[in-house]
């Protein structure tokens, strides 16, 4: 994973997404997924074009269940975006970047 | 610049086009769509393509195509093509606002999973409503879930779904399904599997906080309608060709897929070329997608030094 993508657990959601002060794209994903490993590298390119700008995590819902159950994710790749605590918007499914950050830029 | 060719696609037909054009050192250009690598990076066990007899996991396979494109020079990008202009040389591909010229185009979008066209399916779609029992199956621990169609890929799927599910009801039509002998044995066999004959779905029932919480079935036969409680819905009932973004520009026919001329890849427009699923609704096989890319990128060298 790269270095500005921060990796997200049940201990660390709070503090990294939920308070944060920028919003923050969450991207639930698992090895096994082929549309998930498709959009990895999209994310990881936001993470570097946004900087500073929007904090981007990823959740392996493999090993975080409660997450996933938490904010109702039922396919994966899901992206949510979260702005001041809550989800502002969601992506499901691997869709090209500008589909992305069209909804990322309404956000900032 | 005019490129000497664009592929739109990169499912085994795009890509194999791909590696062929590349080694011609016609420097090709891939647009790789909102799914790289197409159908197959959905589906698991691939046991039938020949060179792996131990199989080989779909989205495995399509990196090894994608990597043998490369190897030779394509260039290929995540990017989906929104409209493109075949009515002057060179042929104009646009994706969002970026526009590029090219001497020929190779299509190779492939095919989609079918919806019902329901309202609420497409409210619910990702929240319980699914078209990827491999993506999807893993939410569904001891959860009981629809599966619709009556094909091989709905049994295949059904017998995924039995990994996670409690508890999997086949939704067909008719009284008896299409799948192959040895898929149907094998789905109904399985304890938790059942079959819901001669039925429609009427109606999903959920929000999208709720995610599916049941569905409305219909009798083909009598037309009563019955509610049933699940948690999630997946579909198995075909798939339509990519072509919408081609309508008007090349003959596409009457459920849309692109009409290729005498056994060649050659569309209603010269220069144009189309291969795999998106052309083909008899055999629909990850080895004849490929098959069809490379008689493309053939048809399409031979096009190029004609014109030259």
């Amino acid at each position: 994973m790269a270095d500005n993508v921060a990796e997200l657990k049940k201990d660390n959601f709070d503090v990294e997404v939920v308070q944060s002060e920028v919003p923050v794209l969450v991207d639930f994903w698992a090895e096994w997924c082929g549309p998930c490993k498709a959009i990895a590298p999209v994310v990881e390119e936001i993470a570097t074009e946004y900087e500073g700008k929007v904090k981007v995590g990823k959740v392996n819902v493999d090993e975080n269940q409660e997450l996933s159950l938490q904010f109702g994710v039922r396919s994966i790749p899901t992206l949510l975006i979260f702005k001041d605590g809550k989800v502002a918007n969601q992506v499901i499914g691997a869709v090209p970047k500008t589909n992305i950050t069209q909804l990322l830029d309404q956000s900032i | 610049m005019n490129r000497e060719v664009i592929i739109i696609g990169s499912g085994p037909a795009g890509l194999t086009a791909a590696i062929y054009a590349a080694r011609a050192n016609l420097n090709p250009l891939v647009f790789e769509g909102n799914q790289p690598g197409g159908q197959l990076t959905i589906t698991t066990d691939v046991e039938n393509y020949p060179g792996f007899p131990d199989g080989i996991m779909g989205p495995d396979l399509m990196d090894l195509f994608r990597d043998q494109a490369k190897r030779f020079g394509s260039e290929c990008y995540f990017k989906s093509v929104t409209k493109v202009d075949f009515s002057s040389h060179p042929f104009k591909v646009w994706v969002g606002e970026e526009e590029y010229a090219s001497n020929s185009v190779i299509i190779a979008t492939g095919a989609s999973a079918k919806l019902l066209g329901l309202e609420s399916e497409t409210k619910l779609m990702g929240h319980g409503v699914s078209a990827c029992a491999t993506c999807d199956g893993f939410f569904y621990k001891d959860k009981k879930v629809y599966m619709v169609g009556g094909g091989d890929s709905a049994m295949e799927e059904a017998i995924f779904l039995t990994k996670f599910a409690s508890e999997v009801i086949i939704v067909h039509r008719r009284d008896e399904l299409r799948a192959s002998k040895i898929m149907q044995e094998r789905a109904l066999n399985n304890p938790k599997i059942k079959v819901a004959w001669n039925s429609t779905i009427k109606e999903i029932h959920g929000t999208e906080e709720t995610g599916v919480t049941g569905l409305t079935l219909e009798d083909t036969n009598t037309s009563d309608t019955r509610e049933e409680s699940c948690d999630g819905i997946f579909m198995a009932i075909g798939h339509n060709p990519n072509s919408g973004v081609f309508k008007g520009q090349v003959d596409l026919d009457d459920v849309g897929y692109i009409v290729t001329q005498n056994g060649s890849t050659a569309t209603s427009v010269k220069g144009v070329f189309a291969c795999g699923d998106v052309t083909d609704h008899v055999y629909r096989q990850a080895i004849t997608a490929a098959g069809l890319g490379c008689m493309a990128a053939i048809d399409t060298e031979k096009y190029l030094e004609a014109q030259n």
